[in-house]
């Protein structure tokens, strides 16, 4: 080739790039989830299994059903966010639930929470979030009915219904309450014995699939910091917020634990509280979602201490027993109030009332 | 020792290792020259010459139009053939003058500055502006005119900057490496003409070799009484650590205000390259006609660093670096951040031209770009502490209201908010399209 007739590509600086790409993101994310979900796959077998399919895969369809319409390229559904938000939904669901619940689950993630308002990175309230604190009001019993970990007979039953033998669902289902459900109901009274180990490590409690091992979440949580997806400003903020509120709280209102001083009893509780419930998936995989949390580090601090504030007054004073969705959907509506308030102002920025 | 810096930044790939151990080598002289008569900002120049001239090296063939303004001169002996507009770095056409050398290479006689080290301020810069310098790093600002702040902004630091953070670049790590004793009197120069008390030398601390270099130097410089303090100032290896309110904070940690120039704050920037220039031009009464171009890259076969005739043709540069590789999809003048992507090669160098960097098709990346998932990695990087979504966001759709205009021109256009988007957003290119329109909009009024 002559010089001075070759070709070149004409674009706009910068004209290099660090390699990050959005989808990477989201599948890295999603393979946070891994240990959540194969401790899922261990304590509840195959309907855990089922759960998870169904979601992801419910969640992309429809992801890919919206696009076209919007005249999308329906490939980008496969960019990892929707499969993301319906493994994060299928985590935070009992075991118990059926396919068609899920799918209701999924449709308002995908579909009302997130396309309605334009796709991914506008939607203002956690997609997957959306999608569960719908299920817990329009069928309030299933999605509160927690079958035991481990349970034999419920694993038999699963598997047949994976596999499409069993024609009675879970009539010989052995339920429990979650330790979250127990607490409010004998608050007051003396504590139902709750062992810190099976909560950490979650094999014996019931509880919504992904989120019955704090450990498993602390793991994913933990990888998702050292690859610096996320920061530790909303997590940390909203793990010391609830402790700090719930021991405060015992302290004043002492729960009666045979052979404990009152303020080692307080301490008990409140890193009960840190481990019960979603407070672990939501802190470090639910609030820290990019597109519904503040963007600025300060705003970041603020919604971490109003989720864990609100949780918290969910869970003490409040008509559920667990708080933490609610919480973050109510600061998902404050973000663009946060970050109007906490956008830093530019370097040399000289006050112009001055 | 701890090296100073700056909030934000990244670190990118530096590429540095093609080029920096390469001597410069003297770029033998192209048949033909286009000398663009955009060379700096400020008024634009009145041409001296015609079609059919003939000319010396070095003697002035467009004068500067007033007082922000630069002269031209002629970079070899030969014909003017042509004042017709040639490609320039900005993509447009503009007035240029071409000119056949004759091989000869004859010079005009050159007026040095007699005694340089006693003469007064006045004829110093009298000797800088005739010899045409501007501010070699890319900014093209007249240095005369930098060198001469209005009464009320008294001066009291002089930096050089020789951070050189465009990854790839090495063209002032070269000069610094070469030419020390040059550039630190150049800069003694800038400081006699400022009054400043005060010289900082601020190099990045992955050119260990340059600021060994300048430190030798420093040790054996005769000090003019003006001098209290002199340093280099080892500076931590991060983009964008030599723009310049950046570099003044890092060295000095004063603020430069929005909309305010460094001598608000009683600094002069000055980059290593002009002030081998100042030298050249006050010692020798040597026009700038000549510069250190680095040449990098995978796309080309041998990088190297080369002193080029300004008016040189880039593909002149090229085929002294062994000609391209054959997957060599992107030319760039300047670095991979601020660099600006040429459609051709025929483009010339350029007072300001520091590089030419070719990327090659791997290394390019495509125009697709996804939305704004707000995971706040612009916000992080951006020197500035400017919201890069927002300000991209608002552009580009056209939401001129909702954009505070001192805010966006806060922007640097340094590029690490595009550097590190996962979306892959021409982040850069939406806040340029937000200025332009406030700028037409200033010039309908
Ligand atoms: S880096 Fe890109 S995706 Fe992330 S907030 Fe900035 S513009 Fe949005
Ligand atoms: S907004 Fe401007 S100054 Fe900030 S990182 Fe982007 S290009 Fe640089």
């Amino acid at each position: 080739m002559k010089m001075g007739e070759r070709k070149f590509i004409i674009s706009s600086s910068p004209h290099i790039h660090d390699g990050s790409l959005t989808p990477r993101i989201m599948w890295g994310v999603s393979l946070a989830l891994l240990p959540a979900t194969l401790v899922s796959f261990y304590a509840f077998g195959w309907d855990a299994v089922r759960v998870i399919l169904v979601s992801m895969v419910s969640a992309v369809v429809f992801e890919a059903i919206a696009l076209m319409l919007r005249n999308r390229r329906p490939r980008q559904a496969m960019d990892g966010s929707a499969a993301l938000t319906g493994l994060l939904l299928g985590l935070t669901l009992p075991p118990g639930i059926s396919n068609a619940m899920i799918m209701v689950g999924t449709f308002v993630a995908i579909i009302v929470a997130k396309q309605v308002f334009g796709g991914l990175g506008q939607n203002p309230f956690n997609p997957a979030l959306t999608g569960r604190v719908f299920l817990l009001i329009a069928f309030p019993a299933p999605m509160t009915t927690w079958p035991l970990p481990r349970d034999l007979t419920s694993q038999i039953s699963s598997l047949k219904s994976f596999l499409g033998l069993a024609v009675e669902r879970h009539a010989d289902v052995v339920t429990g309450a979650t330790p979250l459900g127990a607490v409010k109901e004998h608050m007051l009274k003396a504590l139902p014995h709750i062992n810190m180990g099976d909560l950490f490590f979650g094999l014996h409690t019931p509880g919504s699939i992904g989120e019955i091992s704090a450990l498993a979440i602390l793991l994913g949580g933990l990888g998702l910091l050292v690859a610096r997806i996320i920061n530790w400003r909303i997590p940390l903020t909203i793990i010391a917020t609830v402790f700090a509120v719930a021991f405060l709280y015992y302290l004043a209102v002492p729960p009666k634990v045979s052979g404990m001083s009152p303020v080692s009893a307080a301490f008990y509780m409140a890193v009960f509280h840190v481990f019960a419930g979603g407070l672990m998936i939501g802190a470090f995989f639910m609030a820290t979602d990019y597109v519904t949390s503040p963007i600025f580090p300060k705003g970041q601090i603020i919604f971490g201490i109003g989720v864990g504030l609100m949780t918290i007054i969910i869970r003490l004073w409040g008509g559920y027993p667990e708080g933490v969705s609610f919480a973050i959907l109510l600061m998902n509506a404050l973000v663009p109030l946060i970050d109007r308030y906490t956008m830093p102002k530019p370097f040399g920025w000289v006050d112009r009332r001055a | 020792m701890i090296s100073k810096t700056f909030r934000g930044g990244i670190h990118p790939y530096y590429g540095k290792e093609l080029a920096a151990s390469r001597e410069t080598e003297k770029l033998p002289l192209p048949d033909q020259f286009f000398v663009s008569l955009e060379q700096h900002i400020g008024a634009p120049v009145k041409l001296l010459v015609k079609k059919g001239d003939e000319v010396k090296a070095g003697q002035l063939i467009a004068e500067a139009g007033g007082f922000v303004s630069a002269n031209i001169h002629a970079p070899t002996s030969g014909k003017v053939t042509s004042t017709d507009p040639v490609d320039h770095v900005s993509g447009r056409k503009v007035p240029a003058v071409t000119i056949k050398a004759d091989g000869n290479d004859e010079w005009v006689d050159l007026e040095p500055v007699d005694s340089p080290e006693s003469a007064d301020p006045k004829t110093l810069l009298d000797a800088i502006r005739r010899a045409g310098v501007v501010g070699m790093g890319g900014a093209s600002f007249p240095t005369h005119v930098k060198l001469s702040p209005p009464d009320d902004k008294p001066i009291d630091t002089l930096i050089l900057n020789g951070a050189e953070c465009e990854p790839y670049l090495t063209a002032d790590h070269r000069i610094m490496v070469e030419k020390p004793r040059e550039v630190l009197l150049g800069a003694l120069l800038e400081a006699r003409i400022l009054g400043a008390s005060r010289l900082f030398i601020g190099v990045e601390d992955n050119k260990p070799d340059a600021i060994k270099a300048l430190e030798d130097e420093v040790e054996g410089l005769q000090l003019p009484e003006n001098i209290k303090e002199i340093s280099v100032v080892p500076l931590e290896t991060k983009y964008p650590q030599g723009s310049e309110k950046q570099l003044i904070k890092a060295i000095t940690d004063r603020n430069v205000p929005v909309k305010g120039l460094p001598m608000d704050v009683g600094v002069v920037v000055s980059n290593v390259a002009t002030c081998y220039a100042v030298w050249d031009a006050v010692y020798n009464g040597r026009p700038v006609i000549e510069r250190i171009v680095t040449v990098t890259g995978r796309g080309v076969v041998e990088p190297g660093n080369y002193w080029v005739r300004i008016g040189t043709p880039v593909s002149h540069l090229i085929e002294a670096a062994g000609g391209y590789e054959d997957d060599a999809a992107k030319l760039i003048i300047g670095g991979p951040m601020m660099g600006f992507a040429q459609g051709t090669d025929a483009v010339p160098t350029m007072k300001s031209t520091n590089g030419v960097l070719v990327q090659t098709r791997d290394e390019v990346q495509g125009p697709d770009f996804a939305p704004c998932i707000r995971c706040a990695r612009c916000v992080e990087v951006c020197p500035m502490n400017l919201p890069p979504f927002l300000l991209a966001a608002a552009a580009e759709a056209g939401r001129y209201d909702v954009l505070d205009q001192d805010v966006l021109f806060s922007c640097v256009e340094c590029g690490s908010c595009a550097y590190v988007c996962p979306s892959r957003r021409p982040l850069v290119q939406f806040i340029r399209m937000g200025k332009a329109y406030f700028r037409g909009q200033k010039k309908g009024k």
